[in-house]
């Protein structure tokens, strides 16, 4: 294995107050790994640490297996970043954008101008290359904000959130293009909090909530084992249920007008809850990574 | 908390971000410094000058026009520097988020800072050489020893656009930059030895004007443009370098303190 990103019980302090607290991982060169965690868990502050702008309070942080603090400069030639928030230049053109963020790279003025339509063209965007930034869709902005961060041709893309807000179609065009960058060998650190997102394009990922890691896997492994195979929505339970599922051993939610019961791929148990206890107020399905999710970081709202 | 290692020429990648947008804008830039000494001059040639006779200055007598122009330059300069690391580089920082950008390549915070400086300096460069170029058609420049005016201006730029970044670094939001602009940028407008000779200020006042970077701006100016002055040019020459010194390191210091979270 060829680690790319090497963290070592990472930690970020904002005025005593925790936003990273210890937190441990390493991705693999042409991975796509997946940061997970509901607002304010530590997503942001962990990538800024990455890419060198936010100094970590103490723990060991490793990017192409050099000091972030000794060797920044090169590193972040080496690195693009999506951030969560629109960072366009509004002063210039999309095609002027990727020009001049180029020119911070020192990319030479030939391979920059070459690149730059590669990748209007690979975003779609070829036709908006002399729009201001201003008058772009928020699906647009996005496209632009990723062609710019792989102007500097990187070898780790950063994507901080990069379909929140985004509509249906532009999310998928977006997952599309990142899945050609996946097959392309490119190591990939994305943060989202959309489930979907995370089980299509990450191989690998942890979920964290309040700067802590809760749990770290594939997508298919950590449904396995934190959601079941299948899972049985009931609503309006009731106690004879409640009595089977406790004397069965059987794990569930009670969330008090709904009851959501977490079964393995034996068809016996879900034979018996649909003939026995349900009538027409069951919904059967697959377990998903949203499940994972809301069982590990809870249902209260963030924020 | 400064590197000093962290400083180089890369800072100009930055520097010709700021040119390309002003190219885009430069022909309503270039409108201010073009009409700003027309009116002025217009204004206190025709209708002030029969009210005040000649000026004695530095042994000299000078009309007021003549008196006036070399720190109607000084002036714009101050000013094109301080808004450009005020109200710009905030516009930039806080709400076109550029910085956060720039931050995510090989740039480093402090050829950020420097970047909108040396930028700030260049801008009140530019202004100043139209301006020259309009008052030198007027015979107000005596010349070529007024062309040492531009390379004072780009020096002047650099330390009004340090002192802008200071308070850039420092202020909460953005319109309390009328705080600095009241308390440090109008006083030193009026009482620079721009309009009226510091020595006919009342001794107790005169150190403060003495202190003032635009009165050493204003005094080198005049050298160049008539030909004399109150303050020997070797300690206009060495105050600007050294507030530019100070405050250029407050600036640094105070910026990436606000930047680096
Ligand atoms: N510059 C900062 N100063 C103080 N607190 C901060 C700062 N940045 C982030 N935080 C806090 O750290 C926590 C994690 O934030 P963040 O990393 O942005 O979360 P996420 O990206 O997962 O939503 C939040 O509680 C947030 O309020
Ligand atoms: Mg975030």
């Amino acid at each position: 294995m060829d680690p790319i990103i090497e963290i070592h019980n990472l930690i970020k302090t904002f005025n005593g107050v925790s936003a990273v607290d210890g937190i441990s991982f390493s991705v693999a060169k042409g991975a796509f790994f997946g940061l997970l965690g509901p607002n304010g868990a530590g997503k942001t502050t962990t990538i800024r640490m990455l890419y060198g702008f936010t100094p970590p309070s103490s723990g060991e942080l490793r990017v192409f297996r050099r000091e972030i603090t000794s060797d920044w400069r090169w590193i972040k030639a080496k690195i693009g970043v999506c951030h969560q928030e629109n960072t366009l230049d509004p002063d210039l053109t999309v095609r002027q954008n990727l020009l001049v963020y180029a020119g911070y790279f020192a990319v030479p003025k030939a391979v920059a101008r070459r690149r730059a339509e590669e990748l209007l063209d690979f975003f779609a965007l070829s036709h908006r290359g002399d729009a201001k930034v201003m008058e772009l869709s928020g699906g647009m902005a996005r496209r632009v904000i990723l062609a710019r961060a792989l102007i500097n041709d990187p070898d780790l893309l950063i994507l901080d959130e990069p379909t929140t807000g985004l509509d249906p179609q532009s999310r998928h065009q977006l997952w599309e293009r990142l899945e050609t960058l996946k097959a392309s060998g490119l190591t990939v650190l994305l943060t989202t909090h959309y489930m979907e997102e995370a089980e299509r394009l990450c191989d690998r990922l942890v979920i964290i909530d309040h700067g802590k890691i809760l749990v770290e896997g594939s997508p298919q492994a950590l449904k396995q084992r934190h959601a079941g195979d299948r899972i049985v929505e009931v609503a309006g339970p009731g106690a004879a249920l409640l009595d089977f599922l406790a004397a069965s051993q059987i794990p569930y939610d009670d969330l008090g007008e709904r009851l959501l019961i977490y079964l393995t791929a034996e068809q016996e148990i879900e034979e018996r809850i649909r003939s026995e206890f349900c009538m027409d107020r069951c919904t059967f399905r697959s377990g998903t990574l949203e499940d994972v999710f809301l069982r590990l970081t809870g249902r209260e709202l963030r924020e | 908390m400064i590197r000093f290692d962290a400083i180089s020429w890369r800072f100009l990648r930055v520097w010709r971000r700021n040119l390309i947008t002003y190219r885009r804008i430069w022909k309503v830039s270039f409108i201010t410094p073009l009409l700003e000494p027309l009116f002025f001059i217009t204004a206190f040639g025709l209708g002030f000058s029969g009210m005040i006779g000649a000026v004695a200055y530095g042994g000299v007598q000078l009309t007021y026009t003549e008196y006036i122009a070399p720190a109607l330059i000084a002036s714009a300069v101050m000013n094109n520097a301080f808004f450009e690391t005020t109200y710009a580089s905030f516009v930039r920082m806080y709400y076109q988020k550029t910085f956060d950008g720039i931050l995510a390549t090989p740039i480093s915070t402090e050829e950020v800072i420097i970047a909108e400086i040396v930028w700030a300096a260049s801008k009140a460069t530019a202004a100043a050489t139209i301006m020259l170029l309009v008052l030198g058609s007027f015979g107000f420049v005596t010349l070529p020893q007024g062309l040492l005016i531009l390379p004072l201006a780009f020096l002047g730029g650099l330390a009004f656009g340090a002192a802008g970044m200071f308070f850039t670094g420092i202020i909460p939001t953005i319109d309390m930059f009328n705080l600095p602009i009241f308390l440090f940028i109008t006083p030193m407008f009026l009482f620079s030895g721009t309009f009226f000779p510091v020595s006919n200020l009342p001794a107790w006042a005169q150190p403060f004007a003495l202190a003032f970077p635009l009165h050493h701006l204003v005094e080198l100016f005049r050298t160049y443009c008539v030909g004399a002055n109150e303050t020997p040019t070797w300690i206009s020459l060495l105050y600007l370098p050294l507030f530019l010194l100070l405050f250029g390191l407050l600036a640094l210091a105070m910026m990436k303190r606000r930047l680096i979270r």
